[in-house]
């Protein structure tokens, strides 16, 4: 019986990691394309366009946004994780 | 002893090692995602700088200003000068077909300093090979990504002077 709970718990506890690093992958990817979303707004604008500021900028802050919401998404499942003891 | 203890029931370890061992998974994770949220934010930062550089930035204005007189530069000759500040270095050549045409002599690509070569009668770039129309500006070849903004010229009696910039965003 004991054995059976102890296994509850570990495959919940995968369960709960796994669904948390795969947010972590999706929170580096949106980081990555935000880097280069930075470079290429700058070189625009280096080369003297200006105009490509502003979806720049809007851009950036959707994926911001989507980083934001993905962290409060890992902190829920975090605390959640611990308020269950896995 | 009572003041070892946050409360009587927590032990004085919990305060300064708060987290269990188990746990440890968990809370490295979210202060990952926390990092990567905060670099995230930063990025964001970057792109509202570019933006409110863009917008509050001052219009150049374009001064007339003498380049110099035309019997000064012969055929195939250049001349160089600054438009329209001290720090924009341009030049000046006078083409074959005895037109005078001025650029912006920083490359687009890098900025390197543009040079006439009188062989090609194009516009040459000596560090990473970028080449320019003589008639347009347009890039011809090499890494350049734009053309060479334009230098307005006006005749005026035999003088030369630079009016404005035509800047080309292609
Ligand atoms: S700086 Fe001119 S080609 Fe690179």
């Amino acid at each position: 019986m004991n054995d059976l709970k102890t296994q509850n718990k570990h495959t919940a506890r995968h369960q709960y990691l796994v669904a948390i690093d795969g947010a972590l992958a999706l929170t580096a990817v949106l980081l990555i394309v935000q880097m280069w979303l930075l470079t290429a707004s700058l070189e625009t604008h280096l080369g003297g366009d200006k105009d490509s500021a502003v979806p720049g900028a809007i851009f950036s802050f959707l994926l911001f946004s989507g980083n934001f919401g993905l962290y409060c998404f890992v902190s829920k499942l975090e605390k959640k994780a611990r308020k269950k003891g896995l | 002893m009572k003041q070892l203890h946050k409360d009587d029931n927590e032990p004085l370890y919990k305060e300064e090692f708060s987290i269990s061992s188990a746990h440890e998974a968990l809370v490295n994770r979210r202060q990952f995602t926390k990092f990567l949220t905060l670099t995230s934010l930063g990025m964001f930062t970057g792109n509202l700088w570019i933006l409110g550089k863009g917008y509050f930035e001052k219009k150049p204005s374009f001064p007339r200003q003498v380049v110099g007189k035309e019997e000064d530069v012969p055929l195939g000759a250049v001349k160089l000068f600054r438009y329209p500040e001290e720090s924009d270095p341009c030049i000046l050549v006078h083409t074959q077909d005895d037109a005078f045409v001025a650029y912006s002599q920083k490359c687009t690509h890098l900025s390197c300093p543009i040079i006439y070569s009188n062989e090609t009668k194009q516009l040459e770039c000596p560090c990473h090979e970028g080449s320019f129309s003589l008639e347009t500006g347009a890039v011809i070849k090499g890494p350049p990504p734009r053309a060479l903004p334009k230098i307005v010229l006006e005749r005026q009696n035999g003088v030369l002077v630079a009016v404005g910039i035509e800047a080309s965003h292609e």
